[in-house]
């Protein structure tokens, strides 16, 4: 870990300011991301901005009947907020199936949606990475790939998102509320926060430099069956192989969204309209594009199968 | 002493301490944190600095030059040590890859440089400065590619044996079974990293460190440092845990060694968890072909088993076929291990090495044939069972109840409610049974111990033992207070010191029967000065109750001692009765699992183990034995896997987020049954191991209830949903 400087930001404007000034500088929320990557100095900021001061750790209704989620609440809190589990009842869910409970009890909104990807090669900074060392290629391809991407990757990197909050939040259409470096506001769908890898796989999101998550809304409750499905090797504490976060209306439509397969939450609406038929059309909609290597190969049958037993018990 | 005639009835028998549920003498000061594990030694007089190991970006080659300018002019820094300045060590006895010193890199995370700083943070941060270049060499990391250039390795590892002729039976044999396995390398993951603290004093060095085998450690880090033994003095009372990991000396202690040395100050080093992996040893992978021949009745006329593994040069096999040699009857048998060089890490010893993968393939093996005959898993072991050692029959068993261990648990498991196969579903589950035979032979290895009687009548037991959480405290403290006659709560045991007498150490299941029988030698001895100073004769003499009574004379064990105290030391040493006799441990393993039929996880829902293990010298912590090696059994069945990349030599998930062991949620409740049995062929005690023995057979009690629920045959571990998802039934 390289010695960095510190500073608690007082306002959500004076952080992003001090974030912009300094391009070395990153944000520390609950920190257990970003200290594990400093310590193995795959970060190394020489500035940490401390924004747990600020606030925004409250969870409360917006106007048009919807939910805004403040950008520090833990993860614990969140999942087990009441309105989150009666209304949002998939976030709760998968929430909770993240991680462990002391992780959760540290971890905030904002830090989930930017924790950085689990390949085991960005872990190793002996090993050429694109997304760590730009332009350094990439060693997981024709190496060991089990636990990477299948859908949406480039031949740069082919990593995933790895978060399952996230999995809910764009199955349930959430938006991400951010402050800029001048004080300007922006509401960016989270389907628009991550951007796939390309020849850029060191550009995960959409923000810019200085930009400050401040919360996330979610639209006003959408009924229906909230599942969410993580297919994991070990029953608890290890990251998703696939994941399906579904909210299923009695007729058999709903809003699906899919983890541990892509660089980002991976929803395809057009597969939506195709649920009544089943997980076999649904799911050849999600992998149309899909390029899985020798390793991941299960993952395409596997989304096919999870889908269609999260599918059986929407039908209950 | 020598055991070399089976025990009569001595001192132990009584079992007024020895066999009792003792709970762990050092229980509370680890609960309390009062135990001080290698790493947290700490004298507040004492300026400790701290050192940060590099470990090689390359597999195999050598290292041209190290740059450590930047290093050096980084806060806090107070020196660099790095494999070229040290030059070439002289590697420990034990120790297959060299751990430090010269340019030759033979394997990936090779210690190359460690770099000493005021503060951890501060030796971390400069250690990320160092430039080092390379030459790399092509290596050979690939078991599969390389398995046709193995060959047969040394004789001392006994690679091959045979009896009768296994050609001409299985191919006369009406059923057969010809089958591929493999198992894949493996890493300890034991909670405490290697850590070690250094501290010279003139040409003295002593070393605070984790360490199974304290006398080992010490002659090999006196050979790597070129040193006399009689100069290093090792410490190593609190082990977190160990699992083979430990047995040799690593590179933690030789860092700090030679980093204290170059400071001037003690060091502390530990291996960062990313490095351990790739730096210490694992459990090498294997590839295994299993023959068998029967008869219809089910008897079993020809029996072979193969094991291809790899390891660097001068190392050895992973001895897979051992058990084979000795579980299940047949005239005609062969086993025959190859050994190919790979540059991978060391591979060594792990959680019952042999027997542990061994198993994992034969047990497969039997329920496969058992199925091809239509016969009951179980009724097909017990009917294969052999009282005396297949390949030289007049050689029998000294004990040997593997058939119980079956029928108990089978009864107790509800075997007979065990479903056709692929028939029985739960919601989503489907569900099955799964038996295997557990066997691991039961070692025994010279151990010395020390024990004092003070004028307080407190006995205090020292030796080199060590506790890697095992439990060792404990039953050496039961054994001297059986021996002396005192309540445990009047035993000291000292434990990890090299100052103390050699011991058996811990691993292969040998410590506790090894340890409690020199520490029972050593008693005796005791006994015999105690008596021999009162004056009384030793044979009509009783030590209880605190006291030594003869006839009507009592003396208290206090006054008897006296003011100087009393001692008695010896070594147990072992005559041939492990060469008349083939002692071994056995159990059988019944494990229930749930598949899931969308998502092919599997999920275990019972598990139970019947151990027939000698005298079991403490319900509590044999048990506690037997059900972390059922965890770990578990693990190796449906995850533990070091993946290798065959391109550039190295295991990609070096660390406890991509090397995944069980956690709570994977692990059912666990059943564990002793057979009230003695051995008085093993020692005076007329126990044996029973530690590993917990793990043996484990994974394919798993693999063979995955078929029996879903009708998916695996034969490649871990069973991990990948390889059973196509052939499960359609859910679309
Ligand atoms: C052992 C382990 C297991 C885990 N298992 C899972 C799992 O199963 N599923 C899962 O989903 N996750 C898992 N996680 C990841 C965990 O969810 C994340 O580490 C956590 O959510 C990150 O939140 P944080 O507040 O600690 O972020 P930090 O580490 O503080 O920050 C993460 C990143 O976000 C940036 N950041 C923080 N706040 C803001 C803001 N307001 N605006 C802009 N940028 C910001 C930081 O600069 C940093 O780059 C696991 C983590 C660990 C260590
Ligand atoms: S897949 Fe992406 S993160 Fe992994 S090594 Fe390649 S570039 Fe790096």
């Amino acid at each position: 870990m390289r010695a960095f400087s510190y500073e608690r930001a007082t306002s959500v404007e004076a952080a992003a300011k001090a974030a912009a000034r300094n391009p070395e500088a990153k944000f520390i929320a609950g920190g257990t991301n970003i200290l594990d990557l400093m310590k193995l100095e795959i970060e190394q900021p020489s500035h940490l901005i401390d924004v747990n001061g600020l606030g925004l750790d409250t969870i409360e209704k917006t106007s048009d009947g919807g939910l805004r989620i403040g950008a520090f609440v833990r993860n614990t809190d969140l999942a087990a907020n009441e309105t989150v589990r009666r209304d949002y009842a998939l976030l709760s869910r998968a929430l909770v199936a993240g991680a462990s409970g002391q992780l959760r009890n540290k971890a905030t909104t904002a830090g989930n949606l930017l924790q950085r990807t689990r390949c085991p090669y960005f872990y190793d900074p002996n090993q050429p990475c694109n997304k760590r060392q730009p332009g350094s290629g990439c060693s997981a391809i024709g190496g060991f790939t089990r636990q990477l991407g299948v859908v949406g990757v480039s031949d740069a990197c082919i990593a995933t998102h790895p978060s399952d909050m996230a999995v809910a939040m764009r199955a349930l259409d959430a938006v991400v509320e951010t402050t800029g470096a001048t004080g300007e506001k922006r509401a960016i769908p989270i389907a628009d926060l991550h951007r796939l890898p390309g020849d850029t796989p060191h550009i995960e999101t959409v923000l810019e430099r200085g930009e400050l998550i401040t919360g996330v809304v979610l639209p006003k409750p959408a009924g229906g069956k909230h599942i969410y499905r993580k297919v994991r090797d070990r029953a608890s504490y290890a990251f998703a192989l696939v994941s399906v976060g579904a909210v299923v209306h009695p007729d058999g439509t709903g809003s699906i969204a899919i983890g541990g397969i892509a660089p980002k939450p991976w929803r395809i609406e057009a597969a939506e309209s195709e649920l009544p038929k089943g997980a076999r059309t649904a799911s050849a909609i999600l992998l149309a594009d899909a390029r899985p290597t020798e390793h991941n190969r299960f993952k395409v049958d596997l989304v096919e199968r999870t889908l269609g037993a999260v599918l059986a018990e929407a039908r209950g | 002493m020598e055991f070399d005639k089976p025990a009569t009835t001595n001192p132990i028998d009584q079992l007024k301490v020895v066999g009792k549920p003792v709970h762990r003498i050092d229980g509370e000061s680890k609960t309390t944190g009062r135990a001080i594990y290698a790493y947290e030694w700490h004298d507040p007089k004492v300026a400790y600095a701290y050192g940060y190991p590099v470990g090689s970006s390359i597999a195999k080659g050598r290292v041209l030059s190290i740059d450590s300018a930047a290093v050096r002019k980084a806060p806090g820094v107070l020196g660099v040590v790095t494999t070229l300045d040290v030059g070439d060590l002289e590697k420990g006895k034990y120790n297959t890859a060299k751990l430090f010193g010269g340019s030759e890199v033979q394997h990936y995370h090779q210690a190359v440089a460690v770099v000493i700083a005021e503060t951890f943070e501060q030796a971390r941060a400069a250690a990320a400065l160092i430039r080092i270049d390379y030459a790399a060499e092509k290596g050979r990391f690939d078991l599969k590619a390389e398995k046709t250039s193995a060959k047969t390795p040394e004789p001392s590892t006994e690679p091959e044996s045979a009896a009768g002729d296994f050609q001409a039976a299985f191919s006369a044999a009406p059923i057969t079974l010809d089958a591929e396995y493999t198992t894949p390398d493996q890493s300890h993951a034991m909670m405490e990293p290697h850590a070690s603290i250094a501290a010279w004093n003139g040409d003295e060095i002593t070393l605070w460190t984790s360490s199974q085998m304290i006398d080992w450690w010490r002659t090999d880090l006196a050979t790597t440092l070129g040193i006399e033994k009689e100069k290093v003095h090792l410490m190593s009372p609190f082990i977190g845990g160990g699992f083979g990991g430990k047995l040799f000396l690593r590179a933690d202690a030789v860092l700090a060694a030679l980093a204290a040395k170059k400071i001037g100050r003690p060091v502390k080093v530990a291996l960062p968890r990313p490095m351990i992996p790739n730096n210490t040893t694992h459990r090498p992978a294997t590839i295994q072909r299993i023959r068998i021949g029967a008869e219809r009745s089910g008897k079993i006329t020809a029996i072979a088993h193969e094991s291809w593994s790899g390891d660097l040069p001068g190392g050895g096999p992973e001895p897979a076929v051992m058990q084979t040699r000795l579980l299940y009857a047949g005239e005609n048998r062969i086993t025959a291990m190859k050994l190919a060089t790979l540059d991978l890490p060391e591979g060594n010893a792990m959680r019952a090495p042999g027997e542990a993968p061994g198993l994992m393939a034969l047990e497969i093996a039997m329920d496969e044939m058992a199925e091809k005959l239509g016969m009951d898993p179980i009724e097909f072991r017990i009917l294969n069972d052999t009282q005396v050692d297949p390949e030289n029959p007049e050689r029998p068993f000294s004990y040997r109840d593997l058939v119980g261990c079956l029928k108990l648990g089978a009864q107790k498991f509800g075997w007979d409610k065990r479903p056709r196969t692929g028939t029985k579903r739960e919601g989503n589950w489907m569900v099955g049974m799964g038996v295997a035979a557990a066997f691991r032979n039961n070692l025994v290895m010279p151990s010395g111990a020390r024990v004092k009687l003070d004028a307080e009548g407190t006995v205090t037991v020292e030796t080199d033992m060590t506790d890697i959480g095992t439990g060792s405290y404990t039953i050496i403290a039961q054994t001297a207070a059986e021996m002396m006659g005192v309540t445990v709560d009047k035993v000291a045991v000292q434990l990890g010191d090299s100052r103390f007498p050699v011991s058996a150490g811990s691993g292969g299941q040998f410590g506790a029967n090894s340890a409690t029988s020199g520490v029972y030698a050593a008693c005796v001895k005791l006994r015999e000065a105690i008596t021999a100073k009162l004056g009384i004769n030793s044979t009509d003499v009783v030590f209880e109750d605190g006291q030594v009574k003869s006839g009507s004379r009592v003396v208290s064990l206090a006054e008897a001692a006296g003011p100087d105290g009393l001692v008695g030391e010896d070594t147990m040493e072992w005559g041939d009765l492990t060469k008349t006799h083939q002692q071994s441990t056995f159990g059988g393993h019944f494990v229930e699992v749930g598949v899931d039929v969308a998502t092919g996880e599997t999920r275990i829902r019972r598990m139970l183990a019947v151990c027939a293990a000698g005298r079991i010298l403490n319900p509590i912590t044999a048990r506690s034995q037997v059900i972390g090696a059922m965890t770990m059994g578990a693990g190796g069945a449906l995850m533990e896997e070091l993946s290798v990349d065959t391109r550039h030599g190295f295991f990609v998930n070096h660390d406890l987020a991509g090397y995944e062991v069980p956690v709570h949620a994977d692990i059912p409740h666990q059943e564990v049954i002793f057979l009230d049995e003695t051995d008085p062929y093993s020692s005076p005690m007329k126990a044996k191991g029973v530690g590993e023995l917990g793990l043996c057979g484990v994974s394919a009690a798993i693999a063979n209830a995955i078929y029996n629920a879903t009708g998916v045959r695996v034969r490649d571990y871990p069973i991990t949903l990948d390889k059973l998802l196509e052939k499960l039934p359609d859910v679309a």
